[in-house]
């Protein structure tokens, strides 16, 4: 397919939210009609089976198809409920130790045959797992929290990436919660995005829902749940399949009265 | 800038927001590890500070409690940015004048 888009989905730091992401935009685009395949290029700690409920279902990997033990098709795993989407699941840890920027450039040079996007999950770090990961894509999705230690990490990245053809470079801003945002005790989304000065991508809002739906291997964008975060993760996916819809405003997420209240206490005097 | 909350904490006397100061801390750490990223270290950085004055010392009497070399980022952008007051030129504020003249034409 010539107009296929591979993407990375990095971060830096670990813990912020990109095997989620890279979950739920899988489903989201999926969902729209797009063929799409996820690549779980973290092979030393692998997780984005179980987040899409996939981890029983892997007979081959990645590695398989890299050392022609199987062909591509028998590798993917197709998600039953949404089967525009398909896995490409890690191999085991030791593929560490031998596999080369090219290796996995090959990898994602087959999957863009035969599907619209691409989406790699990338290892935390800044290290070999992360180079070559990089050396598949073309674009990328930068996540980090609003927290001091994501951004420090997520700039650095942002270094390397600056540095390499990967063009856009677009930022999602996770776990997001308004009320701290309001009363100041957050940085803002603003403050995140003119320090990395990256386009901003989207936003995803701080939701327990996202952990019930770990717990069950669904992703949110897979469920009818009126969730806060889902409506971010569409939102995303929408944005990145260049539909032009607004960023979600975390200021207007809470209504109740308190909310109200951390509003009023925003208002500048002077 | 000051909103309601900030008055108010002041009122109270509490502490401001954590926000600014998140902000002003990964500011400074930003600044720091892009300029270690470039590989230009603050050994790097005080050689070429002594050097830049030993040139621009030759041309003009510079005031050496008021110099300040840094290294100020915005945008990404990493700037050596110098501020080296002049108190006068070598040979004296004629020749000042003269190399105004010859810029005016």
């Amino acid at each position: 397919m010539g107009n296929s888009r591979t993407i990375l989905i990095c971060s830096g730091k670990g813990g912020v939210g990109k095997t989620t992401l890279t979950a739920n935009l899988g489903i989201a685009l999926a969902s729209s009609g797009a063929s799409t395949a996820v690549l779980d290029a973290d092979f030393g700690l692998r997780n984005l089976d179980l987040l899409l409920g996939l981890e029983n279902r892997i007979i081959y990997t990645a590695q398989d198809v890299l050392d022609k033990n199987c062909r591509l098709d028998q590798a993917l795993v197709r998600h039953k409920k949404e089967p525009n989407l398909a896995l490409l699941p890690a191999g085991d840890p030791r593929m560490l130790d031998w596999m080369k920027p090219e290796d996995m450039k090959k990898i994602s040079e087959l999957l863009s045959e035969k599907f619209d996007y691409v989406l790699v999950d990338c290892p935390a770090g800044v290290e070999d797992g992360f180079k070559n990961a990089l050396a598949a894509c073309k674009e990328a999705i930068v996540v980090t929290n609003p927290e001091l230690s994501a951004v420090r990490d997520a700039d650095r990245v942002i270094g390397i990436l600056n540095a390499s053809d990967i063009d856009p470079i677009q930022l999602v801003i996770n776990r997001v919660r308004p009320n701290m945002m309001a009363s100041q005790e957050m940085l803002s989304i603003e403050d995140v995005r003119s320090i990395l000065s990256l386009p901003l991508l989207g936003i995803v809002l701080e939701d327990e829902q996202v952990i019930i739906s770990t717990n069950r291997g669904e992703p949110l964008t897979l469920t009818d749940s009126k969730s806060p975060a889902k409506k971010c993760y569409v939102n995303v996916s929408e944005r990145l399949s260049g539909k032009d819809v607004p960023i979600i405003d975390p200021k207007n997420e809470g209504k109740r009265l308190r909310d109200k209240f951390i509003r009023l206490m925003q208002t500048k005097i002077f | 800038m000051m909103t309601l909350r900030d008055l108010l904490n002041k009122l109270l006397g509490r502490e401001t927001a954590s926000a600014n100061t998140a902000r002003e801390r990964l500011q400074l750490v930003l600044a720091h590890d892009r300029v270690n990223m470039s590989s230009l270290t603050t050994d790097l950085l005080d050689k070429m500070r002594k050097e830049i004055l030993d040139v621009v010392a030759k041309y003009v009497e510079i005031d050496f409690e008021e110099v300040a070399v840094s290294l100020e980022t915005e945008d990404r952008m990493t700037a050596l940015v110098a501020n080296l007051p002049i108190k006068r030129t070598i040979s004296g504020e004629i020749q000042l004048k003269q190399t105004e003249k010859d810029t005016k034409k």
